[in-house]
């Protein structure tokens, strides 16, 4: 399944998932200690200097803000006018900060690793009743039914075209349900008839 | 060898199958009726996900109603839509699936997927994800499914009907070279020329039983 | 025994759990909507899904495929609306409101759960509820943290996505009566 990683061999791809969700986290809550904003400047350029070393781009890394710019910018705007102009400056570089920070482990990770990494660290919860087997037997039919029920999305929308309802919610999501709790009850019956045992 | 002793199945006051006895014995069996006729229901009483409403299906002596679990590792079962079979996302993962429930060596279950995807000419989409494969493709990939397991019988629910003649013609290869047992619930009567015997089901009751040269006239006949 | 009950969730409630995370996904492909001219911002229908899931599959199963949706998030695969996802995305403005979504799950199924006779009105206000409230009060704090901007403040520009989620209820109910009289044992 297509995922957000951006191929490569660098130190950074090459870490355990694990371990670098761990030094995002750690990273993360730094920014939040830190109140300064000379440190935050220092630190958003310490992080930007990764992505070379991990054969990312700047434009990458520009494109992972790219989306939140209009809230940067609004946030910028009520700081400055509120708090001053350094405050507003702070506020919004360190949000920046964290986005390239947690951009840079899912961009130098794959989805799978993760994935798996993530089912691993299941079993640690098994005390509390979650059963790892079952986790990642959803996590796979999720990721199963994801192109399927895009498809179907497509097809729906393809057929309601011609009645000028394609961007009506229901007229979609409807027919959508429909079709895919069809599809859940058979592939019910179909694991069980393969010899899984719940 | 599947029995059913005096099965009918009604889902509330809609009796779907009335009263069926029969001896299920013969190399390639085909249940055909129209829709509604209650042949999918049939199918799916034959590996125990349906159970009667009264009286008994025996495979192999083993009650669906008590051995489900038994049942259904004898008797696998084919889908009529690939994909509300295939489970898993990618192509060797899928085939792996039953294999790792009914507790298959690592080694037994690469090798077996060899096997499987050498037959059907799949060898090259070992680790294609499942939904980027062609109807017939998905199909072949939801019959080896069923076979990797190894199972005595094989109850297939209209196999071909999604699938264009070229992509048929490849299923029905594929399901007269088996060496099991295959009994096929479907519409298609080109595919059930040469089958040993045919069921032809009608409102719930058996309509004809017998050779496919006796029985197929005759199901045209009460379709015209 | 075949017949004894299962401990857990059974094969058919992983597979509804499964699918109702798919069915977020999916629903982030629908163009978002536009309504109101420029004067309110578009509303994207990938929070239905939170709503159906809630009050199509109840409590538990709900909140678990909300949560199986947002950790497919994490891991970076593009789920949300735009083809955004990753752990920059939980940890962003919005985060607040994304990582509440199995909770709003959760509690939507759970109220759905106390009154099976709901009728339209209360099934409403049950999504209502658990839609705007629950997730509003999850990530309003959120964006006052990570903005530094105080509750007021960040509670202002949310007004603004008020109307785009009431319709939303409107939609998750008219759906989920749907889906509650197709399937009436799910």
């Amino acid at each position: 399944m297509l995922d957000l990683y951006s191929p490569g061999g660098s130190l950074l791809h090459r870490l355990p998932p694990a371990a670098k969700m761990l030094a995002m986290m750690l990273g993360a809550t730094l920014l939040f200690i830190n109140q300064s904003l000379p440190l935050t400047v220092a630190a958003t350029l310490v992080i930007l200097a990764l992505y070379p070393i991990a054969q990312l781009t700047l434009k990458q890394a520009f494109a992972q803000v790219r989306p939140l710019l209009i809230i940067f910018m609004l946030f910028f705007a009520v700081q400055w006018y509120f708090s001053g102009l350094e405050l507003a400056a702070y506020v919004v570089l360190r949000l920046a900060a964290l986005i390239l920070l947690a951009s840079l482990v899912t961009l130098t990770t794959k989805s799978s690793d993760m994935i798996d990494s993530m089912t691993r660290g299941l079993r640690y919860l098994q005390p509390l009743g979650v059963n790892p087997e079952k986790v990642s037997l959803a996590i796979s039919l999720a990721l199963r039914f994801i192109p399927v029920l895009a498809q179907i999305t497509r097809e729906v929308r393809e057929a309601q075209k011609t009645r000028g309802l394609e961007r009506s919610v229901i007229a979609v999501a409807m027919p959508l349900a429909i079709r895919a709790i069809k599809m859940a009850d058979e592939i019910s019956d179909a694991i069980d008839s393969r010899g899984y045992r719940s | 060898m599947i029995k059913l002793q005096d099965v009918s199945v009604s889902f509330g006051k809609r009796t779907v199958l009335d009263n069926l006895s029969l001896d299920l014995t013969e190399r390639r069996i085909a249940v055909i009726g129209a829709n509604g006729s209650g042949k999918s229901t049939f199918a799916r009483l034959l590996n125990g996900l349906a159970l009667p409403t009264t009286g008994e299906v025996l495979v192999d002596q083993l009650n669906t109603r008590k051995k489900g679990r038994d049942v259904r590792r004898k008797v696998g079962f084919v889908f009529q839509n690939p994909d509300n079979q295939i489970v898993m996302p990618v192509v060797e993962e899928d085939l792996a699936f039953g294999m790792k429930n009914l507790g298959f060596s690592k080694a037994d279950i690469a090798s077996k997927t060899d096997e499987i995807l050498a037959r059907y000419n799949m060898s090259d989409l070992r680790e294609h994800p499942a939904h980027l494969l062609s109807g017939g493709q998905k199909q072949l990939l939801a019959i080896s499914g069923v076979l990797v397991m190894t199972p005595d019988i094989v109850v297939m629910d209209e196999p071909t009907t999604l699938l264009d003649l070229r992509n048929k013609r490849r299923v029905a290869r594929a399901v007269a070279a088996l060496d099991q047992m295959v009994i096929t619930v479907t519409h298609d009567l080109d595919l059930i020329a040469d089958y040993d015997r045919v069921i032809a089901i009608d409102e719930g009751r058996i309509f004809a039983d017998g050779a496919p040269a006796e029985v197929i006239p005759a199901y045209e006949r009460l379709m015209a | 025994m075949e017949t004894t009950a299962p401990r857990g969730l059974a094969t058919k409630d992983i597979v509804y759990i499964a699918l109702f995370a798919a069915l977020t996904a999916a629903l982030g492909l629908m163009p978002p909507i536009h309504f109101a001219g420029a004067a309110l911002p578009p509303i994207s229908a990938q929070s239905l899904g939170v709503m159906l899931a809630g009050a199509v599959l109840g409590s538990k199963r709900g909140g678990l495929a909300l949560l199986l949706f947002i950790a497919l998030v994490a891991v970076g695969l593009p789920l949300l609306s735009g083809g955004r996802g990753g752990f920059q995305v939980l940890m962003g403005t919005s985060g607040g409101f994304l990582l509440a979504w199995p909770l709003c799950a959760y509690i939507i199924g759970y109220l759905m759960e106390k009154d099976t006779a709901a009728g339209p009105a209360k099934i409403g206000l049950y999504v209502a509820f658990g839609g705007i409230v629950v997730m509003y009060a999850a990530g309003i704090p959120w964006m006052a943290f990570i903005g530094k901007l105080g509750l007021s403040k960040s509670l202002t520009i949310m007004v603004a996505y008020i109307p785009g989620d009431l319709v939303k209820v409107v939609l998750a109910t008219i759906i989920a009566r749907g889906l509650r009289r197709a399937y009436p044992n799910l």
